[in-house]
């Protein structure tokens, strides 16, 4: 009980504050690199899918590398590796908008977007031939017919593995502490290392973590609902 | 490049050992050998707790399942470093902190896995079981686990590759396994940030990748176990 009132406090007074802005920049960067993630995940599955057997091997070898390699790695091979062979000019531009977050967001992104590729991927699989088949008779051009007929089945047959994916993305946002990113995690121990008082600090952080993390599950059974629905 | 792992190989491979703490790729894999095989067990616990149809059982375990799986694995390290000494009394070692939060978080994960596979069982195994006379302990631990795990055995490999990207989290506690180890060369070369973690993920990959094709195998192995013909009885 004592800890539960602690908690409280924590949230009304400056602390509050705290949380909120960790918080906010904990869902600005799972947007960030959710849009990287299903913006190159759905263009790797696509082409994967199309080009011939170098494109495939290149994906394929792609896919590999950022699946077997720790996101938290990732992060720092982006962020104390990549930026330091960045052409001054760039890494000015950077180190602007914040490069803790900008690589952060990237190197998660660019590894969730593998994750992505792979269920979109069996997604495709899913999709019958008769369907290709029928929007080319109709004289549709690739792009038409990938964009109007295959991925939305697509999507529909992926949605329970891609919502799985968000929730990962989601709690993955929190490695970014590592490199100093004030999200919700480096700012539940900035205000515990101020506070001395730890268990109130990360009960409200885990509070926050969990309410985000069900409102994502709930999402999914929702929809995963739906869906059953539509194919009745 | 090379002459950095020239100078640096032994640091990556087993830390300062022997005239420090052990360390580096040894350290990475004794974490994660050990969190699995905790995990196993717990994970198997929780799995049965949560099909055993007693409800005293099954809330607690669904309840743990579900914290779990919707927090970040950075948040349980940091309950294990700030509770554990706490609950223990005593200060403990980073190795030990590391190895709970990953045994907490493994274990949920093997117990879906586990409980997916008793669920996906055909029913009439145990019904034979049972009208043979088994006992809950003996239709569990004879019938129901040995197929499970066989038929998981593949899910159990990717889950150990998870494991060992997790161990990576030990950088972040100052516990002395591979990332750590980089780390460390990264801030006496100081210059060479680009090579340093290059090395590191290549490390990383061609352990984790050599287990992905082993776990690729073993599930075609056993898809094809599961579509042979059964096996003729041949009458007495």
């Amino acid at each position: 009980m004592g800890h539960l009132l602690d908690s409280l406090s924590i949230v009304s007074a400056d602390g509050g504050t705290w949380v909120w802005m960790g918080l906010a920049t904990t869902l600005a960067l799972t947007l960030f690199a959710g849009a990287i993630a299903f913006g190159l995940g759905t263009l790797l599955a696509v082409i994967r899918v199309a080009g011939g057997r170098g494109v495939e091997g290149a994906v394929a070898a792609y896919v590999e590398f950022q699946r077997n390699v720790p996101m938290l790695v990732h992060i720092l091979f982006w962020y104390f590796g990549i930026a330091a062979l960045l052409p001054d000019s760039v890494a000015d531009w950077i180190n602007e908008r914040g490069s803790e977050f900008v690589f952060a967001g990237l190197a998660i992104g660019l590894c969730m977007a593998a994750y992505v590729s792979e269920d979109l991927r069996s997604g495709l699989r899913a999709v019958q031939k008769g369907q290709y088949e029928a929007a080319q008779s109709l004289g549709m051009t690739y792009p038409d017919m990938m964009r109007r007929i295959v991925m939305p089945q697509v999507f529909r047959v992926a949605a329970p593995g891609l919502v799985n994916q968000a929730l990962l993305l989601f709690k993955n946002t929190s490695l970014a502490m590592a490199i100093g990113v004030a999200e919700l995690t480096y700012r539940t121990r900035e205000i515990e290392s101020l506070t001395f008082r730890t268990f109130a600090a990360f009960g409200v952080a885990t509070a926050v973590y969990l309410a985000v993390s069900f409102v994502i599950m709930g999402a999914g059974a929702m929809i995963g609902r739906r869906l059953d629905f539509l194919r009745r | 490049m090379l002459d950095i792992l020239r100078d640096n190989w032994l640091l990556l491979l087993i830390g300062q050992y022997p005239n420090g703490p052990l360390g580096g790729l040894a350290m990475t894999l004794i974490l994660a050998v050990c969190a699995i095989a905790a995990a196993f067990v717990l994970g198997t616990l929780i799995a049965l707790a949560r099909t055993s149809g007693i409800a005293l059982l099954y809330w607690p375990a669904t309840a743990l399942v579900y914290v779990v799986r919707g927090l970040p694995p950075v948040m349980a390290v940091f309950w294990a470093y700030f509770a554990l000494p706490v609950l223990i009394g005593r200060p403990i070692p980073g190795f030990w902190t590391l190895l709970t939060a990953l045994i907490l978080y493994e274990s949920t994960y093997l117990s879906e896995i586990i409980r997916a596979g008793i669920q996906s069982l055909p029913k009439g195994q145990v019904e034979a079981a049972k009208a043979l006379g088994f006992g809950y302990g003996r239709i569990t631990c004879d019938i129901v686990l040995p197929q499970v795990y066989h038929t998981m055995l593949p899910s159990m490999v990717s889950q150990f590759v998870s494991t060992i990207k997790e161990t990576s989290l030990g950088y972040i506690i100052a516990v002395q396994e591979l990332t750590f180890a980089a780390n460390q060369i990264n801030s006496q070369l100081l210059t060479r940030p680009f090579e340093v973690f290059l090395i590191l993920a290549v490390i990383y990959f061609l352990v984790c990748f050599t287990l992905t094709s082993a776990a690729r195998f073993l599930e075609r192995r056993v898809a094809r176990q599961r579509n042979a013909p059964a096996l003729k009885v041949q009458p007495a």
